[in-house]
């Protein structure tokens, strides 16, 4: 079973993180997930730096193109991650968008991913129809599972549509916004969080963009599986650098 | 075989919407709503009122015949450069800001590189009194003071975008985050054939009133619809797009789409996408764009802003692997010389990025009897401190 299934069976709240590969410097890929795991952290997703990322706030654009100018690449990417399973058993996502990985090609990708021991992909600029139609037996062959989002402003028959072909969990977008723009949930987000809940998907749902404390975490997974965060730990990275991650997670999850 | 879109929103293998699920709503409500309220008897009396009556259309069909005794053949411009604003770009806002309505949406975004986009997107949503920011590069703002003046006259805010190279491709960037965090009221004018469907067959129907014109004019002049060469300078590619539209399929006619060189294709410092670029996705696209071999984007560079622009439409990414048209890049210099050759020998001062179709004219030999139309895209009164600078005048 993929350990993205497997952690999704826990009977407790999930907090995953993500980080842009290559930030705060082009070595620290690492140890930042191995400090990531020992301090509690369920899941990971690796961001594979872009010079143009759509779907991110400042904070994400700022460490993407900072990694960059650190010289990340797929290819150096893959090369710090091929002995992460000796060391690291949580499940590992890598989140990019479309075009890097199909200059990289899309199969060699995930054949690659696949050795290495990466459980999940989310891209968020490769649409549905295309993956259904080109990619998706070459994702299953590796045995990678791809996330998709859904937003507030996503049909139901498209949230069941996303259900249907989703076999893990679905990335469920707080609020209309890009990412790291968010300032705590208030009642739109909150009904919106209830409505999802209400629908008794068969995947369940992951929280990501405006999580940036214990509260907001709460708030997401009190009726979603688990919540992601992003923007917030980058800004923690950029101000304590990777030493003292445990006190990231620790103000997260049991609000110390 | 056709060379214009095909139902599923590609050009052969180029175009679709590869957009986050955050676009998914906006974009799939105008995929399905666009040429339904294209064909609606009301919409298309409006547009073609307003280019009637306020951007001032038909455009003339010039012949140019100093011009043409220079080089032995028959050349017209289509005066695009005569259009309200200066240039083709209005066509376009005229059209969105109609759907804009239509649409429900109060609120319009828009990017722009030299800011020809940016004032004709501030144009039409004045006259409609509708709410309008445009996003635009911080270092944009620096070399293009007079319009961003013209923009916020016509009661524009103009919002820097900070990120990246700080130039037209990341203030399409900030146009799109908007969207993002505004998805209910606002509409993106994309100033471009570029973007995801239906974005670039929507701005080539609207800029097709060219083409269409051309047919009739030339009809009047020449007994035919049909010239033997069409001409037309491409960044993301919307004024090519609507030179070339009704004669897509007409192979008889030839197309030559002219790139912007830069320093030189060699010279790390260029625009074109032709002959540097890879297939890739950039804006929402599948087409070819100038990038790493990792799949970085990269910074082009052009004298004319207008033609700084690492990618290219995925019309034109078609034509050009299909051999349907002909690209061609042409330098700085070489634009600039044929800029300051058009306004000697015609009167006629054109924009940077026109410059850069006439430049062809000195490179390809055409015969005595052929039908050349040049697009004059716009009018050189944005890009008179570069001609000063260049020529010292």
């Amino acid at each position: 079973m993929n350990r993205i299934n497997k952690k999704l069976q826990e009977d407790k709240k999930l907090l995953s993180i993500y980080f842009s590969a290559g930030y705060p410097t082009l070595n620290d890929t690492v140890s930042i997930i191995q400090n990531l795991e020992k301090s509690g952290v369920d899941m990971i997703e690796i961001g594979l730096p872009f010079s143009d990322p759509l779907a991110d706030g400042p904070t994400i654009q700022a460490s993407s193109t900072q990694a960059l100018k650190n010289g990340m690449t797929t290819e150096i990417l893959f090369n710090q991650l091929k002995d992460i399973r000796k060391t690291v058993s949580i499940p590992l996502i890598i989140m990019g968008y479309f075009n890097p990985i199909l200059q990289y090609g899309v199969e060699a990708f995930c054949k690659t991913c696949k050795e290495i021991g990466i459980d999940g992909l989310i891209i968020p600029d490769l649409p549905i129809d295309v993956y259904n139609e080109q990619y998706k037996s070459t994702f299953e062959t590796y045995g990678l599972i791809n996330v998709f989002l859904i937003t507030p402003q996503t049909s139901v028959e498209r949230i069941n549509f996303i259900d249907s072909i989703s076999n893990g969990f679905i990335y469920m977008v707080s609020s209309a916004s890009v990412t790291g723009s968010s300032s705590g949930f208030g009642e739109t987000q909150t009904s919106y969080f209830k409505r999802i809940a209400g629908m008794n998907l068969k995947n369940p749902q992951i929280v990501g963009f405006g999580i940036s404390n214990h509260e907001t975490f709460s708030q997401a997974t009190q009726y979603a599986k688990g919540a992601i965060i992003g923007s917030a730990f980058i800004t923690f990275l950029s101000n304590h650098g990777i030493k003292d991650i445990s006190k990231f997670t620790q103000a997260i999850l049991n609000n110390i | 075989m056709t060379y214009n879109i095909n139902d599923k929103g590609y050009y052969g293998e180029f175009g679709g919407a590869y957009i986050p699920e955050m676009l998914y709503p906006n974009v799939e409500e105008l995929r399905q709503n666009y040429l339904k309220i294209m064909a609606e008897p009301s919409f298309k009396k409006e547009f073609d009122q307003l280019l009637k009556d306020y951007v001032g259309r038909p455009s003339p069909l010039y012949f140019a015949k100093r011009l043409s005794n220079k080089y032995n053949t028959k050349i017209y411009l289509k005066r695009e450069d005569l259009n309200h604003t200066g240039a083709h770009k209005v066509n376009n806002t005229i059209g969105q800001i109609l759907m804009a309505k239509r649409l429900g949406k109060t609120r319009i975004i828009a990017e722009t590189g030299a800011g020809q986009h940016g004032v004709a997107t501030a144009t039409v949503c004045a006259l409609m009194g509708m709410q309008c920011i445009v996003y635009m590069g911080e270092i944009d703002i620096a070399r293009q003071a007079p319009n961003v003046a013209r923009m916020k006259m016509l009661g524009t805010e103009v919002r820097p975008a900070l990120s990246g190279s700080r130039t037209l491709k990341d203030a399409t960037n900030e146009a799109i985050r908007d969207w993002i965090n505004n998805p209910v009221d606002t509409h993106y004018i994309i100033g471009s054939v570029v973007g995801p469907h239906p974005y670039p067959d929507m701005v080539a129907r609207f800029q097709s009133v060219v083409s269409e014109e051309i047919q009739w004019q030339l009809k009047d002049k020449e007994g035919t619809t049909k010239p033997n060469y069409v001409i037309a300078c491409v960044g993301g590619g919307s004024n090519a797009a609507g030179a070339f539209y009704h004669y897509l399929d007409d192979t008889e006619v030839n197309l030559i789409a002219v790139e912007a060189a830069g320093k030189g294709i060699d010279s790390g410092e260029s625009a074109a996408t032709s002959a540097l670029g890879r297939e890739g996705i950039i804006h929402g696209s599948k087409t070819l764009l100038m990038q790493t071999n990792d799949g970085q984007i990269t910074e082009p560079y052009s004298i004319s802003a207008g033609l700084d622009y690492p990618g290219v439409g995925p019309m034109h990414a078609h034509l050009y692997t299909s051999g349907r048209a002909e690209f061609i890049s042409i330098t700085d210099d070489e634009a600039m010389t044929a800029g300051l050759e058009l306004s000697q020998l015609e009167g006629i001062i054109p924009a940077i990025e026109s410059s850069h179709a006439f430049a062809v004219l000195a490179q390809k030999k055409f015969q005595p009897e052929d039908i050349v139309i040049m697009n004059l895209s716009g009018r050189g009164d944005k890009d008179l401190q570069n001609y000063i600078d260049y020529f010292k005048l």
